[in-house]
């Protein structure tokens, strides 16, 4: 009986071993490894201290400060896909005629592969490309651009593809959220002679705040560490190494270069904005399970 | 449906301004799309003279050379095959751990459940130099299952969070009746909770398959042979190589593109439901 009960105890613990194995192999381990590593350096095949020196090359490194820039630059999506992503769904939400078509076409970039959109893009925005055949047969041959191949453009180009592509899950998100505001709200606003603009001010944005603190924040998170995609496929960080991001930097650090522990460093880097942003995030996501 | 938010007393003006609006968005997305497919079906001068328009004369060849391409279908066949071995795995290993966070009483459930939130929004990036060196220690880099491991390891968090509210909400009542009827706990588990999940576990399934069939930097890290890349990394490599016949390229990618269409098309509710609840609890 002893025995049993103490078998009992552990049970619990079997059936969690599996999942915390590998989610220590593959994801805890890997992130304190990275941190110990950059502190060191490899000389003839063997890790050897080396303090912060990684650090001191990295900020030393152009390219490094290129990249966070970048990353900063493809912030700008983040307004974009915000404000376009609020009225579409206020306006599927008003159930205007066709919305359930409308809003199911909207989604369907975010499931296309970025490698897949990434390629159909570079055609599309390539100098001998539609997007500058279409501009030119408007008259507009003055914006005819080699949109991808021109240093100081090509980023602005990526943020306009990543708008396409992340669009669709802010709808869908505002247009969930927007489905559990008490009808009441709208329907007082409208007995006040609210008109479409005023309630869309008044009732839906402070109804989706919390929402949209959480969508921002997810895509600050994408921006800085999830786009090396969109980068590798489109412009392989170049033209001349204009749209270097972070995640691109450390790959080509480690594996193109043989600067591991460099790499690593610049991992460490990320990792703390990470650690930062999804330590906001989880609070916001408290708040938003609170008052559902 | 009820129309709340418009009321009657919409004018049409209203109406009007917000169906150009949206057709106009409707169109912009749905350029790049059309834009590869169309291309697919046809000859290369056709797509040189003749972008935009429909295909003059409509041809499957493109497809023909993309399949009749070296390593094309084994790339399908890859993409295919580590899809399946990551999601049974990873579905395995979190409906068991969900169930003991949802249904048990143990010490540190909580702390380890909170503790393990957080890691499915790590950027991959950030674990792949270690993970590489992992790998090389174990003899399994260019292998399937290094990318089986890695897959797993990165959806078991989400999917642990999405089954374990699930499992949380099934009524009490069932498991004890269960129980007195001299179910074991096992049993319980895979008779009455994994049955009255399914929904559940088909959103976790459908949310985490797009993930990983369209994945490419742990793919393209992990498996350098040509024959073993997955569909998605393939074609990635094979585009910058073979930039000429724009045709064969676009059929690769529809071909790619196809297999998460379906999902969207059958998996909708579902699709959306998984990607919402990391964000809004259900």
């Amino acid at each position: 009986m002893k025995y049993k009960n103490r078998l009992g105890l552990v049970v619990p613990y079997l059936y969690i071993m599996p999942a915390i194995l590998i989610v220590t192999l593959i994801i805890v381990f890997p992130v304190v490894n990275i941190i110990v590593n950059s502190f060191f350096t490899t000389v003839g095949g063997k890790e050897v201290w080396f303090g912060i020196n990684n650090y001191i090359m990295i900020f030393k490194d152009d390219l490094f400060w290129t990249s966070i820039l970048n990353n900063l630059r493809l912030f700008a999506s983040i307004p974009f896909i915000t404000v376009f992503a609020i009225l579409i769904a206020a306006l599927l939400y008003d159930k205007i005629l066709g919305w359930h078509f409308y809003q199911s076409i909207i989604f369907t970039p975010y499931i296309l592969a970025i490698p897949v959109v990434g390629i159909v893009f570079s055609y599309i925005l390539q100098y001998k490309g539609v997007l500058n055949t279409l501009l030119a047969s408007i008259g507009c041959e003055s914006l005819v651009k080699d949109w991808l191949g021109t240093p100081k453009l090509a980023i602005w180009s990526i943020v306009a593809v990543v708008v396409w592509k992340q669009i669709g899950f802010g709808v869908v998100l505002f247009l969930a959220r927007l489905g559990s505001v008490p009808p009441v709200l709208y329907e007082a606003a409208t007995v006040d002679g609210a008109g479409w603009w005023k309630k869309l001010i008044h009732v839906t944005l402070p109804q989706l705040a919390t929402t949209i603190e959480f969508f921002i924040i997810i895509n600050i998170i994408n921006m800085l560490s999830w786009v090396f995609d969109f980068v590798f496929v489109m412009t392989g960080g170049g033209p001349v190494n204009s749209t270097y991001v972070m995640e691109y930097f450390i790959y080509q650090k480690a594996f193109a270069g043989s600067l591991v522990n460099m790499g690593e460093a610049a991992g460490v880097i990320v990792l703390i904005f990470a650690i930062c942003i999804i330590a906001a995030e989880s609070i916001i996501r408290k708040r938003l399970e609170d008052f559902q | 449906m009820k129309t709340i938010h418009s009321a009657k007393g919409n004018s049409l003006i209203y109406k009007a301004i917000s169906q150009v609006f949206m057709l106009v968005m409707t169109l912009l997305i749905l350029f790049p799309i059309y834009f590869m497919f169309i291309n697919s079906f046809k000859s290369r001068p056709d797509f040189i003279k003749n972008p935009i328009g429909l295909p003059a004369p409509f041809t499957v060849q493109s497809f023909l050379d993309a399949f009749a391409g070296k390593n094309f279908v084994s790339w399908f066949g890859n993409s295919i095959f580590l899809m399946l071995a990551s999601i049974v795995i990873t579905t395995l290993f979190s409906c068991l751990a969900a169930f003991a966070f949802a249904r048990m009483d143990f010490k540190g459930s909580k702390t380890i459940f909170n503790m393990m939130i957080p890691l499915m929004s790590i950027p991959p990036i950030i674990m792949l130099i270690p993970l590489y060196k992992v790998m090389a220690v174990l003899n399994l880099v260019n292998t399937r299952a290094s990318v089986i491991l890695i897959y797993s390891g990165i959806m078991v968090p989400f999917t642990i969070f999405l089954l374990k509210n699930f499992f949380a909400n099934v009524p009490k009542s069932l498991t004890e009746a269960a129980f007195i009827d001299g179910a074991t706990q096992f049993q319980t588990f895979y008779k009455i909770i994994i049955p009255l999940s399914k929904s559940a576990l088909i959103t976790a399934s459908i949310v985490n398959i797009v993930w990983v069939w369209n994945e490419l930097l742990i793919a393209l890290v992990f498996l350098q042979d040509e024959s073993m890349r997955t569909i998605i990394v393939g074609l990635t490599l094979f585009k910058s190589r073979y930039t000429l016949n724009v045709p064969v390229i676009m059929a690769g990618l529809s071909i790619a593109t196809i297999p998460m269409l379906l999902v969207y098309i059958f998996g909708q509710r579902y699709l959306v439901q998984g990607l919402l609840s990391g964000a809004v609890k259900e």
